[in-house]
């Protein structure tokens, strides 16, 4: 349905559009009231509303409006203009009118989905259709800026998601930089023994990507090192890297490892955070055999020479390449990138939280990362499954959904735990012989060979609980019960309250974003959800892009997921940079800022404001300059301008206050 | 510092060894306790379920009648503690009953603005003193003394506004300061038996007699509580578990008794007395 009218008297000629998106808007909205009522409207000749505005039909009934109705502005009342902005605004070149002679209204986002009164939302959706209308009168024929992408990218996280986007993009032959933090990458995977359903050995399959990743030409590794700041736009980053001193000069070192051996510790004396704490390591040292760069470092917080000064430097003495430097500083790098993977992964929940579990009160009670390293063959304990006074454990407790699933805590579902602690009941039955239960709310096995997998533990003999553990006590109430550690569950397929004894508990500790992800999220400019995950652009269609252009992410922290889902996103998100490198280049948004050079008095005000340098004085004319390449259209020059000589398009002061005007006009 | 002081009907009565010590306790750490005047009974827990909005109404008064002071409000006892805590967060969340108890409340002449802070002695000794404050007034340590720590369910749960739900440590550090050694005790915050003891007596009997017999088992020479209900059941009744069970003769000690001593005040002065079962053994060479 439509209404048309002849052409008014110095107003330019609008047509407006009312999309019902289905039943979207149409349920709560009145879009023929809306319609009708928007015909009246100075300005507008053309008023329709149309099922779907953003298919083909839609989007051909407004170019061929445009020409028959010689139609000089265009405004659609639709969804989020983050989805079809640029849909109409292609819908407007193809009828010849310029992109930016158009203003999308949101009547869906902002009014059909968040009101339930039907009267009260089409009011606003006539009020938001009002000011567009009011305001698209006084909009400007623009062109978008295009600028060239810069081909080389940067990867920020050296796990296997990092890995992954790293060597695809370095195949595709582009120039890639990884940063990691820690002295070696292989993240979290490379603390693992197995994975499931399959059981492959872990190092098996990732140590030949890391070593590929050290020796693949267009791949520059930064380990130790992390992103301090980022500038710039999509196609041109410029991004500084700190690299912490290692105290050994990495182009030296070849990882003979003599030093580890020389050094005036005899013996391994201090924790191993590689290993969780279970194991000790010496002040110089490397995570694995395997790390890469096959670099040692030293840990200044315990080295004798670091510390004091005064040691007899053995391990300097054992380097026959000299690569030992006491004196190293950080270092601070600066790269250009045009494309930004960020694959920074995720931390595992702090077991002491739940202190009904006891997790550092009771020794028996382990994280199943600690397990992940005692039954590892190159773990503290080369597979042994032992506890920390040296017994074999009889009996083996696993709690799952520790940290997950859990209203105090943690609401989300962790995804990875219950196939993990499948795993590692099977290991420990296959190194210990024990008895193992798992106590579990649901088992959640949805993946290729995931439920088979659970048969098999199933045909094994490992026990199955259906039920959340309240509490982990050393209290013994019968004699059996002597020195374990019982488990009380309400057991909800038998219906009963059971008290399990064991030697050891296991507790299955879900994923969490990173501690510095609000950190790292600022540093990046994007966004996250409430439980601190990066928030992908769309969770169903966009699901590795990011707000902003040209930042990607993968892997879990964009939420919780197994290593199959991690490595594919991971080729995803390198798949979405290669398109904006071999487009070649990226059209911006023409909404910049630029000085009327006759109104400004050059007081420099505005200089010192923006956060892209992008003004500077031109000391000749002592006028403000905006570089527009440089410009984001934040605005903040415009609005601090004390004489008002700055301007920025699409926000126009006459577009504003006509748009004020309009959806405060009766 | 300076802090109301609401002892409730507990420390008026069968907790009388608690008043005295926590008074002597606090004295002697310089922290002043000004009790509220005409302050009325809580409530405790029992009067929520008979009538919510009146016995909100009852510890709506003892807020309004603190608030006129400007002062953190000190309720040792746990019911109190419990209802006052539970009281103002109710009142935060309900306008609906906020409304109803500040109308009773106008009509008694008071008013309540919600501003009131209800602490307890242990939070205040933590967070307020400190322990090294506490620690510096040490004069006679209680080394070689070893106690189980026993919290109660009430100062915990369900608002935890000092310390950890299920394993809190608070007066742990507290005995610690004080040179006592604690027992590791899984039944910090595990039921007394509270009113079960005189209503359903052969369950709270066992209660109480699983937390002393652990206790016990575990080296420790007394329970020591925070909680005037928990004190009475499990100091009241070991002749009906001796009955039950077996002879367990265990002292249950207020945590400002084993302060007192340690901050060298006299056994007289902290209400040992009034323990039922003796206490002795902790008072050798005092």
């Amino acid at each position: 349905m439509a209404e048309q009218k002849e052409h008014q008297n110095g107003i330019p000629r609008i047509g407006f559009y009312i999309c019902h998106c289905g039943s979207n808007i149409a349920s709560i909205i009145d879009v023929e009231d809306v319609r009708k009522y928007v015909a009246t409207l100075p300005g507008v000749v053309v008023s329709r509303d149309y099922k779907y505005m953003c298919s083909d039909p839609g989007q051909e009934l407004i170019a061929q409006d445009i020409r028959e109705h010689k139609l000089e502005r265009l405004v659609v009342s639709a969804c989020s203009p983050n989805l079809h902005e640029e849909t109409f605004r292609n819908a407007a070149a193809k009828g010849g009118l310029n992109s930016f002679y158009f203003q999308m209204v949101n009547i869906r986002e902002h009014a059909s989905w968040v009101h339930e009164d039907k009267a009260a939302a089409t009011r606003k959706a006539k009020d938001l259709a009002r000011a567009a209308v009011y305001r698209v009168r006084f909009h400007q024929a623009l062109e978008k800026r295009k600028v060239p992408v810069d081909p080389n990218v940067l990867v920020v996280g050296g796990g296997i998601a990092g890995i992954h986007a790293a060597l695809t993009l370095a195949n595709a032959g582009k120039k890639v930089t990884l940063v990691e933090r820690e002295a070696t990458i292989g993240g979290h995977m490379a603390l693992f023994d197995k994975t499931f359903p399959t059981m492959d050995c872990a190092a098996c399959i990732l140590t030949p990507k890391m070593s590929a990743v050290k020796s693949h030409p267009n791949i520059t590794l930064w380990t130790y090192s992390e992103v301090e700041k980022v500038e710039g736009y999509v196609g041109n980053y410029k991004v500084s890297v700190k690299r912490k001193p290692r105290y050994v000069n990495e182009d030296l070192c070849v990882g003979c490892m003599a030093c580890i051996d020389a050094c005036v510790f005899k013996e391994p004396k201090f924790p191993d955070k590689f290993n969780q704490g279970l194991g000790k390591r010496k002040p110089v040292y490397i995570d694995f055999p395997q790390a890469t760069p096959k670099v040692v470092l030293i840990d200044p917080a315990t080295c004798i020479q670091m510390k004091t000064g005064k040691c007899k430097k053995s391990c300097a003495d054992a380097c026959d390449r000299k690569a030992f430097d006491f004196n190293q500083q950080p270092e601070l790098k600066e790269i250009q990138v045009g494309t930004i993977v960020l694959a920074t992964g995720f931390k595992t929940y702090d077991a002491k939280r739940d202190a009904l579990y006891g997790y550092g009160r009771y020794p028996g009670v382990f994280t199943a990362l600690e397990i992940e390293r005692l039954v590892n063959a190159s773990g503290p304990t080369l597979g042994d499954v032992v506890l920390r006074d040296g017994r074999h454990p009889k009996a083996v407790g696993i709690i799952h959904c520790v940290g997950s699933r859990d209203e105090k805590t943690n609401k989300w579902c962790s995804r990875v735990c219950c196939m993990y602690s499948l795993k590692l009941a099977h290991l420990i039955k296959e190194h210990s012989g024990a008895e193992v239960y798992n106590f579990y709310i649901d088992m959640r096995t949805p993946g290729k060979g995931y439920e088979e997998f659970y048969d098999k533990l199933l045909a094994e003999g490992v026990h199955f609980i259906r039920g959340r553990v309240a509490e982990v006590t050393d209290w013994a109430m019968t004699p059996e019960e002597q020195g374990k550690l019982v488990l009380r569950v309400e057991d909800t397929l038998a219906g009963f309250v059971r008290r399990i004894p064991v030697d050891m508990v296991v507790l299955a500790t879900g994923m969490e974003a990173q501690a510095d992800a609000g950190e790292v999220r600022h540093k990046f400019n994007i966004g996250c959800g409430s439980e601190g995950f990066f928030q992908e652009r769309h969770p169903k269609l966009a699901p590795v892009n990011t707000f902003t252009d040209g930042i990607f992410i993968a892997g879990a922290c964009q939420g919780p997921r197994d290593i199959p889902d991690t490595v594919a996103q991971a080729g995803a998100a390198a798949a979405e940079a290669l398109v904006l490198i071999d487009a070649g280049h990226v059209e911006l948004e023409p909404n910049t800022a630029h000085v009327v050079e006759e109104e400004c008095c050059g007081c420099k005000s505005c200089v010192p404001l923006c956060p892209y340098s992008a003004i500077t004085l031109d000391e000749a004319k002592k006028k403000a300059v905006i570089n527009e390449v440089l410009c984001k259209g934040c605005g903040t020059c415009v609005a601090a301008c004390p004489s008002g000589s700055i301007r920025q398009n699409l926000f126009e002061d006459d577009e504003i206050f006509s748009e004020i005007e309009g959806v405060l006009a009766q | 510092m300076k802090y109301l002081y609401f002892p409730g009907c507990s420390l008026k009565g069968t907790g009388k060894a608690y008043e005295e010590s926590l008074l002597a306790v606090f004295g002697a750490l310089g922290v002043e306790l000004q009790e509220l005047e005409d302050w009325n009974c809580c409530g405790a827990t029992a009067y929520m379920s008979v009538d919510e909005t009146k016995s909100y109404a009852l510890a709506g008064r003892i807020l309004a009648l603190a608030e006129r002071e400007r002062l953190d409000v000190v309720a040792p006892c746990s019911a109190c503690y419990l209802v006052l805590n539970k009281t103002q967060k109710s009142l935060q969340e309900h306008p609906e009953l906020h409304r109803k108890v500040t109308g009773a409340l106008q009509a008694a002449g008071l008013d309540y603005k919600g501003t009131v802070k209800v602490r307890h002695p242990l939070d205040v000794l933590m967070n307020d003193v400190g322990l090294d404050a506490i620690k510096q007034k040490i004069t006679s340590p209680m080394a070689g003394h070893k106690f189980a720590p026993y919290y109660g369910c009430q100062i915990v749960r369900p608002y935890a506004t000092f310390d950890d739900q299920h394993n809190p440590v608070t007066m742990d550090q507290i005995l610690q300061a004080s040179g006592a050694e604690c027992v590791e005790y899984p039944h910090k915050t595990r039921c007394c038996g509270g009113s079960l003891t005189g209503t359903v007596p052969e369950v709270g009997l066992r209660l109480a007699y699983i937390l002393i017999k652990e206790a016990k088992q575990r080296g420790a020479e007394a329970i020591v509580t925070v909680c005037p209900l928990c004190q009475f059941n499990l100091d009241g009744y070991q002749d009906a578990i001796a009955k039950k069970y077996e002879r367990v003769d265990l002292p249950i000690l207020y945590f400002t008794q084993i302060l007192g001593l340690a901050l060298g005040l006299p056994a007289a002065d902290l209400g040992f007395k009034r323990g039922i079962i003796s206490a002795e053994a902790v008072l050798a060479g005092r």
